[in-house]
């Protein structure tokens, strides 16, 4: 069977887990443990290794979502899970600006492993304190053609769009045949 | 719904462009960590238009004072004359009676509103939250500043803020009057805040105590010693210097083409869950 892999990745609780979660036709394989410093009163367990979801194609097809641990000590694993993927979405906590610079630190950082296509999730946007995508974009210094995407992660119609989003960007990075009319 | 934050996460410079970018109407609060107290921006699609500090509303003709376009004895003989002591009356009463025109008014406020805003420039951290469509009340004489050119000099006087914290990093540490029997002191003139902080200068009071006894803040303070120390007329000690962090080494790219085909098929089961 043929894998396609795509990278989620972002900040520490910037909903990495549940964005998987959304969408995975499995229950997400996670590698969570207790959280034992003082980022505990955000939550209470995190990531360490990576969550790993599957959604199945057809027969001879499945995309595989990985996701990579938040906290900064755990980053020397990014890499790994960086090699070979199709693409990566950064997630980003709207509600959350002091998330914003390490946010921007990472896109960076998966930037310079590979030159794959990217989207930026602005997530939480049911939250009344979430930064629309636009000022979002402003805020992260990003270019101009760089896409931020409003996202809900515990919506699954919310995570399908952006992964589309994602998937329309690689699709027009790739030569060839015609482009697919846009439906959700 | 309004946007929220901290300023040692989105910079000033950076919150400036995106309602300069956004071309953003409403109020921007920032309140100043410990007795660095607080300011109201207003802007109008994208520009900045009136500034308050500290909660207080200053009157037209303090203002004009304080740039130096009008005299106090001016903003008396002006004060006194007014029935309702609205900006809009006063700026009627200063044109009628000759003292300053149109544009005079309207360059004070200008310079007035910029020196207000770049000084928090200097504001490392601070909770800040911005309403959209709140406008300053109409009695209020607003100028619109660009903020292109407001950005670019706030954003020289910080590296201005920088060379001076990198200079003086500490300022926990007292002053002492340079030991220099030598030198020629007569042509030496000091402004007269300089004078102030030369008053204040022995082996106990440090740097910050001087500054929060004269209520000048850390930017303003920085500048005046250093201005001092340089002319040879008070020393500081100095504390070792920060390393900086090494930069992340850059991976070669990976990217690996995969197939139209392949990716049409997972974008058509994509649509369908």
């Amino acid at each position: 069977m043929q894998t396609v892999k795509m990278v989620v990745t972002g900040p520490f609780s910037s909903g990495k887990t549940a964005f998987i979660g959304s969408v995975s036709e499995i229950p997400v394989v996670r590698t969570e443990r207790k959280i034992s410093d003082n980022t505990r009163n955000i939550k209470e367990q995190t990531t360490v290794a990576m969550d790993f979801g599957r959604i199945t194609i057809d027969k001879d097809l499945a995309l595989y979502l990985f996701g990579t641990p938040g906290q900064k000590r755990f980053d020397f694993m990014w890499e790994i899970l960086s090699e070979g993927m199709l693409g990566f979405i950064v997630i980003v906590d709207s509600a959350r600006p002091e998330t914003f610079r390490e946010a921007r630190r990472i896109l960076d950082t998966f930037r310079s492993y590979s030159n794959t296509p990217f989207v930026i999730a602005a997530n939480k946007q049911d939250d009344e304190d979430a930064w629309p995508p636009d000022d979002l974009k402003i805020a992260l210094s990003l270019d101009q053609d760089m896409r931020v995407l409003p996202c809900i992660a515990t919506d699954k119609n919310s995570v399908k769009n952006v992964l589309l989003e994602l998937l329309y960007i690689i699709l027009e990075s790739t030569a060839d045949e015609p482009k697919p009319k846009r439906k959700r | 719904m309004a946007l929220r934050g901290n300023l040692k996460d989105v910079g000033l410079n950076q919150l400036l462009n995106l309602i300069n970018l956004a071309r953003k109407t409403g109020a921007l609060t920032l309140q100043g960590e410990g007795s660095a107290g607080n300011a109201h921006l207003f802007f109008k699609e994208g520009k900045l238009i009136q500034a308050s500090m500290n909660s207080q509303v200053i009157r037209l003709t303090d203002i004009l004072v304080k740039v130096g376009k009008l005299t106090p004895d001016q903003a008396k003989t002006v004060n006194a004359r007014s029935k309702v002591n609205t900006d809009k009356e006063l700026g009627l009463l200063i044109i009628q009676n000759g003292m300053l025109s149109q544009n005079d008014i309207i360059q004070g406020v200008k310079s007035y509103l910029l020196e207000s805003v770049y000084r928090l420039f200097t504001w490392r951290a601070g909770a800040f939250r911005f309403d959209a469509n709140i406008l300053p009340p109409e009695e209020r004489i607003t100028v619109a500043v660009s903020l292109d050119h407001l950005i670019l000099e706030g954003s020289r006087r910080v590296q201005e803020w920088e060379q001076l914290r990198d200079e003086l990093p500490d300022l926990d540490v007292p002053v002492k009057l340079a030991q220099r029997p030598e030198a020629n002191l007569r042509d030496i003139n000091l402004s007269v805040e300089q004078w102030k902080v030369i008053s204040f200068v022995n082996a106990h009071n440090t740097i910050r105590q001087i500054a929060s006894f004269l209520k000048i803040d850390e930017f303003q303070i920085r500048r005046i010693v250093y201005g001092l120390q340089t002319a040879g007329l008070i020393e500081v000690i100095r504390p070792a210097a920060a390393v900086s962090a090494p930069a992340l080494p850059l991976a070669a790219p990976t990217f690996r083409p995969i197939g139209r085909s392949v990716l049409l098929r997972v974008i058509d089961r994509l649509r369908k869950i």
